[in-house]
């Protein structure tokens, strides 16, 4: 209790100016902070990282006059370093980070991207049913949507060959999509692997 | 006698900031002054 009344005070006074009550209260607190960050990172680099930023926020928002959670600096501390924990912790998923270490296997990072047999299968299936779907459009559908998928062809030269107008083209377009959508339905066929 | 190979864990000494962090922390507080101007915020890092 007593030291939480000090924690408050000590807030106040760095409000008013007085730098010696960061010092303090960073002096304090900072072997729980930092055991709390460790103990979710488990690397000490990024520990100072994290703990840096957190008091970074901290002096920012005590700076600013922001700070209205009198008597309870440590647990909104901490929660300002679990929330960067949390950010670090996504930032890692997007980009996986690759310690160079004995134990290290490149096979890891690197995927077979090659299918395998059961998939093989699957997008072989599937390939056949969206060429049976496709000869049973009407032939000016069909004729636009090889041109345009298959050949990739742009509406322009599809138009200039098929000898129709580029609305013309789009619209046929439109219908073959809007017709194999009703086929596949119709169907009950699963385009996916 | 067995060898018991066990990975040596951090003690809880250890387990602080680096005293350049905290310094860093204390010129940067020191450094930072933000100046209200009506509803303006400016924030001044002075070297």
């Amino acid at each position: 209790m007593e030291q939480t009344l000090q924690d408050s005070v000590l807030v106040a006074d760095y409000i008013k100016g007085d730098e010696k009550a960061l010092e303090l209260l960073i002096n304090r607190h900072s072997h729980r902070i930092y055991s709390f960050i460790f103990s979710k990172v488990y690397d000490k680099d990024v520990t100072e990282d994290i703990f840096q930023d957190t008091f970074i926020k901290v002096i920012n928002t005590l700076k600013r006059g922001n700070y209205n959670e009198e008597g309870k600096f440590l647990p909104w501390v901490m929660r300002i370093a679990h929330n960067l924990v949390i950010d670090h912790f996504r930032k890692n998923a997007r980009m996986p980070k690759f310690e160079g270490s004995d134990d290290f296997n490149i096979f890891s990072v690197l995927g077979d991207q090659a299918l395998n047999v059961e998939k093989q299968i699957i997008k072989d299936q599937v390939e056949a049913d969206v060429k049976n779907l496709i000869n049973g459009l009407p032939e000016d559908q069909r004729e636009v949507l090889i041109m345009r998928m298959y050949k990739d062809m742009s509406f322009k030269e599809i138009a200039k060959q098929t000898d129709v107008s580029i609305n013309t083209a789009l619209g046929r377009m439109r219908y073959a999509i809007i017709n194999l959508r009703k086929m596949v339905e119709k169907n009950q066929i699963i385009l996916t692997n | 006698m067995e060898k018991i190979y066990t990975n040596e864990k951090l003690h809880a000494e250890s387990l602080k900031p680096k005293k350049s962090t905290i310094e860093f922390l204390l010129s940067y507080s020191k450094a930072l002054s933000v100046i209200k101007y009506k509803k303006l915020e400016f924030d001044t890092l002075v070297n």
